[in-house]
C-alpha cells in the first residue's frame, strides 16, 4: 500500500471517529441533563417522560461512543469515552449542556435540540457509513416521540398561563443564541458531509425552522433575533457548565477507576 | 398567593397486549389532556414492550355500578353454574379464549 493511500484511509478512520464521537457526546450530555430530573419533575408522569428521553439518548450515546472506540482501534470502550475523557475533549452541541433552570427551560432545550434531531437522523439514514446509517433509523423513530413531546408542551405552556407563557419565553430567550450552532460550517460535521459520512450541517437549517416557527406560533411565542454563535461545542469550546456536569458524571470512575457494579 | 393548584384530570389506561386481543384496564396515570395521556401512558405501561394500542378514558367519564347494589346485581348469578362453559371440551387450536 501507498503512503498517500494509507493516509487517506486513517484520515477517514479518524473523521468517522471524531463525527460518531460528535453525535454520541450530544446524545450523552442531554441524557445526563434529562437524568438530573429524575425525583424532581414537576409530575410523576413528567419524571418518567423525561427519564424515558434519557435512556433513549442513552441508547444512542451507547451505540455511538462504543462504534468509535471500536474504529479507534486503540481499545476504549463506550465507558472510557463517556468518563474518562476531559471537558476539552467533547464536542457535544453547546445547548445541551446548559443548566435544566426550570422545566420550561428544560422543555424549549429539549424541544430546539429534537427539532434539530428530526433532521439529522432524517438524512443520516443516507449515510455512506452503515452503522451510523441503522443508528439513525432507530433513533429517528425516537426522535420523533421526543419532538412530540416537547412540542406538545411548548404550545400548552406558551399558550398557557401568563407564568408558563414567561418561562418559557425566558427559556427560548437565553437558549436561542445556542441554536446557530446547529448548522454552523467550519466543525467535524461539516467535514463529514464532505466525505458522505452525514448530511451537511448548512442543510438542515430550513426545514428545522420550518417546523420551530410553526410550533412558536402556534404557543403564542416570539422567536428570538439570530445572533451568531458565542460558543462551539463541536470545536470543543464550551461554557462552564460542561466540566460541572461531567464532573458529577465522571465522579465514580475518576475516583474508583475501572469500578463495576 | 391566590392561585390555585389544581391536580390534573386523571385518566383510566387500557392497553391492547397484541394484535387480536382486547384492550384490557392496566391502571390510571394523570395528564392535562387527552393527548398527554397518551403519552404519559406510553411512557408509563409500554415500556417494556406491553402494548401495540393504547386507549385512554377520563376517569370521571365512566359510570360505576354502586357497591350498594352488589347484592341485587351479582348473587343472582351465584346459583346458575350451568352457566360456565365448563361442560364443553376446547379443541387445542382455540387460543385467548
Amino acid at each position: 500500500m501507498s503512503a498517500s493511500a494509507a493516509t487517506v484511509l486513517s484520515a477517514s478512520t479518524d473523521l468517522r471517529f471524531r463525527y460518531a464521537v460528535h453525535l454520541g457526546d450530544t446524545s450523552l450530555i442531554l441524557a445526563q441533563r434529562l437524568g438530573e430530573w429524575v425525583g424532581h419533575a414537576p409530575a410523576l408522569e413528567e419524571d418518567l417522560a423525561l427519564a424515558n428521553i434519557a435512556l433513549d439518548l442513552l441508547g444512542q450515546a451507547r451505540y455511538l461512543l462504543s462504534y468509535a472506540g471500536e474504529i479507534e482501534g486503540k481499545g476504549r470502550t463506550e465507558d472510557d469515552l463517556a468518563f474518562l475523557r476531559d471537558p476539552s475533549d467533547f464536542t457535544n452541541l453547546a445547548l445541551v449542556e446548559q443548566p435544566n433552570v426550570d422545566f420550561g427551560h428544560t422543555i424549549v432545550r429539549q424541544f430546539l435540540i429534537d427539532a434539530w434531531q428530526l433532521e439529522l437522523f432524517e438524512c443520516l439514514q443516507g449515510s455512506s457509513e452503515p452503522r451510523l446509517a441503522e443508528l439513525a433509523a432507530k433513533a429517528l423513530k425516537e426522535t420523533r416521540y421526543h419532538y412530540r413531546f416537547s412540542s406538545g408542551w411548548m404550545v400548552r405552556l406558551g399558550d398557557g398561563t401568563e407564568e408558563s407563557h414567561k418561562r418559557v419565553q425566558d427559556g427560548l430567550d437565553s437558549l436561542w443564541k445556542f441554536t446557530s450552532e446547529f448548522f454552523a460550517p467550519g466543525a467535524v460535521d461539516e467535514e463529514a458531509a464532505a466525505a458522505g459520512l452525514g448530511p451537511d450541517p448548512a442543510s438542515l437549517r430550513a426545514a428545522w425552522a420550518a417546523n420551530v416557527e410553526q410550533v412558536l406560533t402556534e404557543a403564542t411565542l416570539k422567536k428570538p433575533a439570530d445572533v451568531s454563535y458565542r460558543w462551539f461545542g463541536k470545536r470543543n469550546q464550551h461554557s462552564e457548565h460542561l466540566s460541572h456536569l461531567l464532573a458529577e458524571m465522571q465522579f465514580m470512575q475518576r475516583t474508583y477507576p475501572g469500578v463495576q457494579w | 398567593m391566590s392561585q390555585q393548584r389544581k391536580q390534573w384530570p386523571l385518566y383510566e389506561v387500557f392497553i391492547r397486549a397484541r394484535s387480536g386481543l382486547e384492550h384490557k384496564h392496566v391502571g390510571s396515570i394523570h395528564a392535562v389532556d387527552a393527548r398527554q395521556a397518551v403519552e404519559h401512558a406510553r411512557d408509563l405501561y409500554t415500556r417494556r414492550q406491553e402494548g401495540v394500542s393504547i386507549w385512554v378514558v377520563r376517569s370521571s367519564d365512566i359510570t360505576a355500578s354502586d357497591p350498594g347494589d352488589a347484592e341485587a346485581l351479582f348473587e343472582p348469578a351465584k346459583d346458575k353454574i350451568y352457566r360456565h362453559p365448563t361442560f364443553y371440551s376446547i379443541p387445542d387450536e382455540v387460543k385467548n379464549l
